[in-house]
């Protein structure tokens, strides 16, 4: 994938779209003319690896001091999300890989961010631990712990452990003006100082490069076991995902699917009891008119579903919905003959669409408002041609702003990817 | 009004640690000159304020205002030049707004009840109250929210969510304190091991920052897009902005609960157990410990049939699916035993389960009755230090003569040292205040943090170059000043400053309307 905008002409798209929707709309964080906005044809950038914290911030700072602005890539799984930026040079984390600390008697780890997150689990399988953290990790599980904290990035575990914002406790971040701040700690309880961690997970390193990442980590489960259920009514999906998320019993993981008219509901319980607590499960989607089984090999479903989070070849639509909304979501996903898979209670959907036209992105997010819709894999041509961000209310614009100026004034950090065009 | 007087005694029925110095107490001609300026401008503020929110809730008579003088951290104190009590989120909004037109810092405040100074006025500034705002605005079970406004009390939000459903994070003054300040102190609890802190439960905040502008973070839905300012929000302490409508995530109430108290004869035997339980892959809804002072001044007050004789006690409750409790019991049972304890007592019912939960909160209050006065100490270290750091304290416990009790949540390290002492004795609360200092910095070089939960406020403020460098406070200032350029919001709280700290390293000079508390370098 390239850095720069795409050359391709948007045309296509904006012949398909009723609303028009031309380029010229969006957000623009550049005031240079469009020709220098990435119609030139995308030449590899340089790429510099630094091989310490250190130096990622001495590369900062003279890029800011030199005015190039920087393209900070880990795995580079991910790297079509956001909109296209415009870059000097690409700044790699494959140089700071380490597993800097990993204290299983505190349950707490200390990452490089380079670090993919694979290797990661599994050093931590070997001490009966993992970070509970299972986002689809791209070709070669390349997805680094650097990308996953920038992108947000998460999984089916996200359920009952939370998102990475919820795992983080501390960090280190290289700032433009090279200087290595840190917040947090290395212990699970601490609120002194401002949360400088969360503040940059999910901000798609455009606050500064994140150079060590403070988790942490649960016991892995002796065993899981899943419930699963199918239907070919969202109406009667959403009833059996609400009846298991309002249950008292524990799952790990609830997550839906749809696709090709058909849909699930799979529901994870781990411990000693998993099969138990799997098969409890099971009897309430068979009480709510759903034949359900128990797997109690249950890595595949759970697989798939990570799966359905991206759509290599086509178009993806993160949706920030909720437990109430998923019967329209479903149906949604139905009458654009698109799929979904999605966190159940947590209200979190990736839909994926069957064509790549602006039509049918504009169309989810009239349908789905005011819920955000953030379009994450699309064809480079169809990124080039929307926003793939939903729009920042002004007041949340304006002081989004004032966190990027203040952090990142010469816009150095991938300029122009996040939401709001920061 | 029963709650400002609550708020002086404090939640854990903390006595007055005798009258310090206060600390803003001005130390030379130019700082009075500030000060007078800021009284002055916040005196023509009275006028508008009253038109906001009406007379009878704008205070400015000393008698009034003394009831705000101190929150739960009673040894300090400052005088606001006025009291506000807004009642909507648009009084807070006008009031806001106001005071940033005439550039006078304000406070929030909701019970008081806060340990680390969080809610002291600044000395001439405006102290806003929000224990008018105390609605629950919707209780939306669909989605397992609930919107409230921020003067309701902690345990207001799991009642409008019962019986199915709780909010898990439970402060010990959760019957006073107020989700507001939950919010901003970014509160914990008993539960916390298992089911995380404040931040892992607000969705949406809406927030008035320091220029009155009125902005939505987050919302009902989770995993939104932009930055992630509530992550910010939640925690900092009054600086960002006020809250004026919270959304928070609950959940279902578990299908089991089952609490176990295991007495063993040294503290050292009970962090083993608290380590061997994590090791098993337990994760206790609870992991609370006292130590035998503890436990000898809880249990004439609580009854709870505890061990007076023991060295120590674990207090564990496990919670989830039937099947998995009952399992897991056994296994917790089994870890206890083979640590050496020497009793377990498991709650039969539960009225017993609040007996020993009343044993476990009774400590701060009945520290009371074994001593005339102590400090509440809050540092948090790497479990696996626990029994280090605990011989350390009892060394300088010896050392200044002075007993120090330990109630603490073992589960995520965070200790609370109780250091009792004798404010009748001259010097002896200064030796106090040394001591439990000292216990912090124990804490820190075992790799932990000055504040799990009590927050920095003024009272820690001078302990945060402790474990941070001047960069990461610049950091920190970056994001304050993202909110807050001219520094209006709690201004004088969180960040060390040279004033009251002496020398900081760092960008920080210290300018005479700083020390005023006029305009705040943050």
């Amino acid at each position: 994938m390239t850095e720069t905008a795409a050359s391709v002409s948007s045309e296509p798209f904006a012949e398909r779209s009723p609303a028009g929707g031309p380029p010229a709309e969006r957000q623009d964080p550049s005031s240079r003319p469009l020709a220098e906005r990435g119609a030139v044809p995308s030449e590899p950038l340089p790429t510099e690896t630094p091989a310490s914290a250190q130096e990622v911030a001495e590369l900062l700072r003279s890029c800011s001091e030199e005015g190039r602005r920087v393209r900070i890539v880990g795995g580079a799984t991910k790297l079509g999300w956001g909109n296209p930026v415009e870059a000097d040079l690409r700044l790699s984390t494959s140089g700071l890989t380490e597993i800097v600390e990993h204290d299983p008697g505190d349950l707490t780890a200390v990452l490089a961010p380079g670090l993919p997150l694979a290797e990661a689990q599994a050093a931590f399988a070997r001490a009966g631990q993992r970070l509970s953290l299972d986002p689809p990790l791209g070709e070669d599980e390349g997805a680094t712990i650097g990308g996953v904290v920038a992108a947000g990035d998460l999984g089916p575990l996200r359920h009952r452990f939370g998102a990475i914002r919820d795992l983080v406790i501390g960090v280190v971040v290289a700032l433009p003006d090279g200087t290595l701040a840190r917040a947090g700690g290395k212990v699970i309880k601490n609120v002194a100082g401002y949360d400088l961690a969360k503040l940059n997970a999910g901000a798609f390193g455009t606050l500064g490069v994140v150079v060590e990442v403070c988790v942490r980590l649960h016991p892995l489960p002796q065993q899981t076991a899943s419930a699963a259920a199918s239907t070919e009514d969202p109406a009667a999906l959403a009833r059996a995902a609400r009846r298991i998320a309002h249950s008292p019993l524990e799952s790990e993981a609830l997550d839906v699917a749809w696709r090709d008219g058909q849909g699930g509901v799979l529901a994870r319980y781990a411990g000693e009891t998993a099969p138990e607590q799997a098969r409890d499960a099971a009897a309430l989607l068979e009480e709510e008119g759903l034949p359900a089984h128990v797997h109690e090999d249950d890595g595949k479903p759970w697989a798939q579903q990570r799966a359905g989070q991206r759509s290599p070849d086509g178009v993806l639509i993160g949706v920030a919905g909720l437990l109430g909304d998923l019967e329209r979501v479903v149906s949604l996903a139905e009458e654009t003959g698109g799929a979904l898979v999605g966190r159940a209670a947590i209200g979190t959907t990736w839909l994926r669409l069957p064509e790549a036209d602006l039509a049918s992105v504009e169309r989810v997010r009239h349908a789905l408002a005011p819920h955000a819709c953030t379009v994450l894999d699309a064809p480079e041509e169809m990124r080039a041609a929307l926003d793939p961000w939903p729009a920042l209310e002004p007041g949340l614009l304006a002081l989004s702003r004032r966190l990027k100026e203040r952090f990142d004034p010469d816009g150095v950090c991938n300029p122009g990817l996040f939401a709001g065009g920061l | 009004m029963a709650e400002e007087e609550l708020a002086h005694e404090g939640p854990n029925g903390a006595p007055t640690a005798g009258g310090g110095s206060t600390p803003h107490a001005p130390t030379a001609l130019d700082e009075d000159e500030a000060r007078r300026e800021v009284a002055a401008r916040a005196d023509a503020l009275v006028t508008r304020l009253r038109e906001i929110c009406g007379d009878p809730h704008v205070y400015t008579h000393p008698h009034q205002l003394r009831t705000y003088e101190s929150d739960g951290l009673l040894h300090y104190r400052a005088s606001p030049r006025a009291v506000v009590l807004p009642s909507t989120a648009e009084e807070v909004r006008d009031v806001v707004r106001a005071c940033h037109g005439e550039r006078v810092p304000f406070v929030a405040r909701g019970a008081g009840s806060g340990l680390s100074g969080g809610a002291l006025p600044v000395e001439d500034g405006i102290l806003i109250g929000l224990s008018r705002l105390r609605r629950v605005l919707e209780v939306d079970l669909v989605n397992q929210r609930v919107v409230v406004e921020p003067g309701v009390t902690n345990t207001e939000v799991s009642k409008a969510v019962a019986p199915t459903h709780f909010y898990p994070p439970d402060p010990s003054s959760q019957v006073v304190c107020t989700i507001g300040g939950n919010v901003a102190e970014n509160s914990g609890g008993a539960h916390c091991f298992k089911y995380g802190f404040t931040t892992n439960y607000v969705t949406g905040l809406e927030v008035v920052l320091s220029d009155g502008e009125l902005v939505e973070l987050g919302g009902k839905a989770a995993d939104g897009p932009g930055y992630d300012l509530l992550g910010a929000f939640v925690g900092s302490e009054g600086t960002l902005g006020i809250a004026t409508k919270i959304t928070l995530r609950v959940c279902p109430v578990p299908e089991h609960v089952r609490i176990l108290v295991a007495f063993f004869d040294t503290t050292e035997a009970a962090a083993a157990t608290v380590s061997d339980v994590v090791d098993a892959g337990i994760v206790p809804a609870a992991i609370e410990m006292m130590d035998g002072p503890a436990i000898r001044a809880a249990e004439p007050m609580a009854n709870a049939g505890f061990r007076t004789d023991a060295g120590a006690a674990l207090l564990v409750e496990l919670d989830g699916s039937r099947a998995e409790v009952s399992a897991r019991f056994e296994g917790l049972n089994e870890v206890c035993e083979r640590n050496g304890s020497i009793e377990i007592k498991v709650a039969a019912d539960e009225a017993e389960a609040q007996r020993f939960w009343r044993a476990r909160k009774a400590a701060f209050p009945a520290m009371g009755r074994i001593s005339t006065h102590y400090f509440v100490q809050d540092g948090v270290l790497p479990r696996t230090k626990l029994t280090e750091v605990l011989k350390r304290i009892e060394e300088l416990g010896e050392e200044y003569g002075l007993q120090v009790a330990n109630v603490f949540h073992a589960g995520d390290g965070n200790l609370h040292p109780l250091v009792c002492y004798d404010g009748a004795t001259e010097g002896e609360a200064q030796r106090a205040e040394e001591l439990s200092g000292l216990i912090l910095s124990a804490c820190v070089e075992a790799g932990g943090s000055i504040t799990g939960e009590h927050g920095v406020g003024v009272d820690k403020m001078c302990y945060m170059p402790k474990i941070f460098g001047p960069d990461d406070l610049a950091a920190f200032e970056r994001l304050r000043r993202a909110f807050d350029p001219e520094g209006l919001a709690n201004p004088g709280k969180v960040m060390p400053t040279p004033r009251l700290c002496g020398e900081v390293p760092g960008p920080y000079r210290q300018h005479p309307l700083e020390v005023a508390g006029v305009a705040e370098r943050f």
